[in-house]
């Protein structure tokens, strides 16, 4: 009960503190919507559909590692984050609160672009569950690399220089624009080792049918990098506090 | 009853060790004082007893439990406050009270009837509402000290609890500090303020580069670098004339003249002093004032440290 009451109002200061300001929201609004329409200006040919798995995915993306990256980092500058972990409450309880702020967000990013296309095409094919439990997954996961990169980082721009060192490489290779068949050789084992790669396949076979993977694999790799992201930042927030 | 028992406490960080082999313990409701420059191992230290810090070695026991290897359940136990005001400065001071109960598992209403009443205690119930970023330093340090509080804690640690703020409200932290003892409250301070070690502290460790170099209480610490008594006499007119009568008189003593009306006797062991008195009526010599001179903590703490008090204060911007 005790860590309830903990979990629960880290979430809300959090929530309150961060999510909800201003400039976050429109952030939240404004980056999904203009890369939406980015992607639509640029792309006349191809269908609404077929881009919307890499706009939700991309949205996700990018909102979850900035804010976790700032928020977390900001807390570590002033301090605020030590008050977290002197707190009688368990690190995995303490993770678990930060993080669910970010997924949180990062699925208020996903659905930007989809109540966008929601006015222009009939959106009633899509298997929402599983859209939902898709964009659920890939905001767990990239909240996690937020996580791993703001105990990283010492300063704010720091924590977004290694954030872009990642989200870039990850948005190319994860099969979203350049279909993972098509890369060269050496960069396809690579591909197989991004959480994006089997969160956009899952996507692609909600939306547009055209998965490369059954949804089963793509779940189970999910689930393996959430909970091997969760060890490896658990492992890096106790080593730094020794640091 | 012991509080904290720290034994053969050693923190290296590479090659550089910041906490070498100390041992100390802290009785339950003392104010147990750590005194030294910077760099010393206070942080280090402090660190390491609230279990945000791994030793090298050693062990921490706070109320029996084995810090190392249960520090959440030993953190239910304390409250504190680190060297910087670590609040959140978007919410407001009543905000951050409730906050930091709820980390502590406090039910809502129980958190809110404690906030405002550590508001009260600390006067700042004007300020409840105001965001901590417009706060003054030393209301920040005073609403960051209640947060400690908010969970009634048994052992509160004050990492330099009164460094860079005013006056007034350096007496006001001093004053609940005392207050907090009275109510039995454990208290471990780190301090580089000696007159705040001095005026607040039951026992007191100086630390100098990672090792505990003398502790005890204020007397015991005096005692160990002052084996004579020196009293000084004020008298009515000049005495440097009757100096040599009175040393020829009393062999044990040793007069120094500090200003015409004004002598020193230094004794090996206490002496009565009514002889010297009437000896000195005889002369038609009146004392109007005798007292005994201690050595200041700070003397002892120069002696015993070998760094100058100075040193202490232009690191964190003087008393």
């Amino acid at each position: 009960m005790k860590s309830l009451i903990a979990f629960y109002n880290i979430l809300k200061k959090d929530i309150t503190n961060y999510y909800l300001k201003p400039p976050n929201i429109s952030w939240g609004i404004i980056f999904p919507l203009s890369w939406t329409m980015m992607q639509l200006l640029r792309s006349v040919d191809s269908s609404i559909l077929e881009l919307l798995p890499g706009l939700i995915s991309t949205s996700v993306l990018f909102g979850t590692t900035s804010m976790l990256a700032v928020t977390i980092t900001f807390e570590r500058s002033g301090r605020s984050f030590e008050r977290l972990l002197l707190a009688p409450i368990s690190l995995n309880t303490l993770m678990l609160a930060k993080i669910t702020g970010t997924i949180l967000f990062g699925m208020f990013n996903a659905f930007v672009p989809i109540i966008f296309a929601g006015f222009f095409i009939n959106l009633s094919d899509i298997n929402w569950i599983i859209v939902i439990l898709a964009v659920f997954l890939i905001a767990v996961t990239s909240s996690l690399m937020g996580l791993l990169i703001a105990v990283s980082a010492q300063q704010v721009f720091e924590a977004q220089t290694i954030s872009n060192f990642f989200r870039f490489p990850m948005l190319f290779l994860c099969g979203l624009f350049i279909p993972i068949s098509s890369l060269p050789v050496f960069l396809k084992p690579l591909s197989y080792c991004l959480p994006l790669t089997y969160g956009a396949d899952i996507l692609k076979g909600a939306i547009t049918s055209n998965n490369s993977f059954s949804y089963t694999l793509c779940f189970v790799m999910l689930l393996i990098f959430t909970v091997g992201l969760f060890t490896v930042s658990k492992y890096a927030i106790e080593k730094k506090q020794n640091q | 009853m012991t509080m904290i028992c720290v034994k053969n406490l050693t923190k290296k960080y590479g090659n550089f060790t910041a906490v070498d082999d100390i041992s100390f313990d802290v009785k339950k409701g003392e104010i147990f004082g750590f005194l030294g420059p910077n760099g010393a191992g206070k942080t280090s230290t402090i660190n390491m007893m609230i279990g945000l810090l791994k030793p090298n070695s050693g062990k921490i026991t706070i109320n029996e439990i084995d810090v190392i290897k249960q520090a959440k359940k030993a953190q239910e136990i304390m409250g504190i406050v680190a060297d910087e005001s670590n609040l959140y400065n978007e919410m407001d001071g009543f905000a951050n009270l409730c906050f930091c109960g709820a980390l502590y598992g406090m039910g809502k209403k129980e958190r809110e009837s404690k906030a405002r009443e550590l508001l009260k205690l600390f006067r700042l119930q004007d300020a409840g509402n105001r965001p901590f970023k417009a706060y003054s330093k030393g209301m920040k340090r005073k609403l960051t000290i209640a947060a400690a509080l908010i969970h009634s804690p048994e052992m509160l640690f004050l990492d330099e609890p009164t460094t860079g703020i005013d006056v007034e409200s350096s007496r006001q932290i001093r004053e609940l500090i005392l207050q907090l003892k009275n109510q039995g409250t454990t208290i471990f301070i780190t301090t580089h303020y000696i007159e705040e070690a001095e005026r607040l502290c039951d026992r007191i460790a100086f630390i100098v580069q990672g090792k505990i170099v003398a502790s005890g209480t204020v007397f015991q610490l005096m005692n160990n670098v002052s084996h004579s008594h020196n009293i000084n006499l004020i008298t009515n007119k000049d005495v440097q004339d009757y100096t040599t009568a009175l040393q020829k008189r009393f062999k044990e003593i040793t007069v120094t003249v500090k200003k015409p009306d004004e002598l020193v006797i230094k004794t090996a062991k206490r002496i009565p002093l009514l002889p010297i008195l009437k000896f000195l009526h005889e002369k038609d010599i009146e004392v109007y004032e005798a007292k005994e001179i201690h050595p200041s903590l700070e003397d002892v703490f120069v002696k015993l440290t070998g760094i100058e008090t100075s040193v202490l204060q232009k690191e964190k911007g003087g008393f």
